[in-house]
């Protein structure tokens, strides 16, 4: 028996090992589940955190704004497609204010303040963007790449979601969507 | 007395003009280089020094800034932690699965002290049981009189025929 126990402990390690790779791995995984619980109709209530506003001294949230439609937009100074999109919320924003429906909210992700404040002066953006800094928010919403947008109604939960670069054409839908 | 306060005056003047060379020399000088093999590309999750993409260059690109307003390298990480989060550095995190980086050494050096521990005394003990002492096994020489190992009358017939065999060559 006492010869079986030092194989054993070195069989329990390694499965040990094993087991903690594979969670590691499966940890790292893609997480799709907000669209998929979309595309079937359930949609999930949006995840919230409150975030300092990025270039005022205050914080903002989700949560917060329930009551009002959200387009939530992951953005980077960095990012080439993040530009392109820039008019197209923009537009959407003020068509929001305009009619007191709602707002678009920016989350910059894994970028600099200066950078960010650089940025959305040069695109000319009017919405507020919050700065999720260590992209703690971005993980609850799956996000990995950006840019990507949330579209949430006025109960707060995600109607329909965009991973990569949005078009008006998905504006246009969602926003009906969010509205109805 | 003048001449005195000539010398007083010469000698503030030349510490004042070493003042800030000497400001210079203490605070190191830091680099891109310096910097970026100490932190992570937040976007991609490998070391800043090896990553190439837009992102990596915008946090190379506040490294220079930071560089540039004459910032040292601790106040340049603190600054990259307070803009990208902790994850900038090049540590494993403290909850979930990144704990693990931290315990994981730990359990396999308790298990490598605990059989250190059983087996040594048993390694210790095995040569005493099979030879007399470590002397034996490189001379072949006895250790001492009470230990000696003679040779049996046919071994020691065997050995001579074998050497004057070989002599014989």
């Amino acid at each position: 028996m006492k010869r079986l126990i030092a194989p054993i402990l070195a069989a329990v390690v390694a499965l040990g090992l094993v087991g903690l790779l594979a969670y590691g791995l499966m940890s790292k995984a893609e997480d799709d589940s907000i669209e998929q619980a979309v595309a079937r109709g359930d949609f999930p209530p949006a995840p919230s955190a409150a975030l300092p506003v990025l270039g005022a001294d205050a914080t903002q949230s989700v949560a917060a704004l329930r009551g009002k439609v959200v387009v939530l937009n992951f953005w980077a100074s960095w990012c080439v497609p993040c530009r392109t999109e820039a008019p197209i919320l923009e537009r959407a924003h003020k068509r929001l204010t305009a009619s007191g429906a709602g707002t678009v909210l920016g989350v910059t992700y894994n970028d600099s303040a200066p950078a960010s404040l650089r940025f959305a002066d040069q695109t000319g953006m009017s919405f507020p963007s919050v700065r999720d800094v260590g992209t703690k928010l971005a993980e609850r919403y799956g996000t990995n790449r950006i840019p990507e947008t949330f579209v949430i109604d006025r109960a707060g939960r995600v109607v329909d979601v965009f991973r990569g670069q949005i078009d008006q054409a998905f504006i246009d839908r969602a926003l009906a969507k969010a509205r109805a | 007395m003048s001449r005195a306060l000539v010398l007083v005056l010469a000698a503030l003047a030349v510490a004042l003009a070493a003042a800030p060379g000497a400001a210079l020399a203490a605070a190191p000088k830091v680099d891109l280089i310096d910097v970026e093999d100490e932190v992570m590309c937040v976007d991609c999750g490998i070391p800043l020094n090896t990553a190439e993409g837009a992102q990596p260059d915008s946090m190379r690109a506040l490294i220079r800034d930071l560089i540039a307003q004459g910032h040292t390298k601790a106040q340049i990480k603190q600054e990259l932690v307070a803009q990208y989060g902790e994850d900038v550095l090049a540590l494993p995190e403290t909850e979930g699965v990144g704990i693990t980086a931290y315990a994981i050494p730990l359990v396999l050096g308790a298990i490598v002290v605990a059989t250190l521990v059983l087996l040594v005394p048993r390694w210790r003990r095995r040569p005493a049981a099979g030879m007399t002492s470590a002397g034996d096994e490189i001379t072949g020489a006895p250790a001492s009189p009470d230990s000696a190992r003679e040779l049996s009358e046919a071994d020691a017939a065997r050995l001579d025929e074998d050497l004057a065999r070989y002599d014989g060559r």
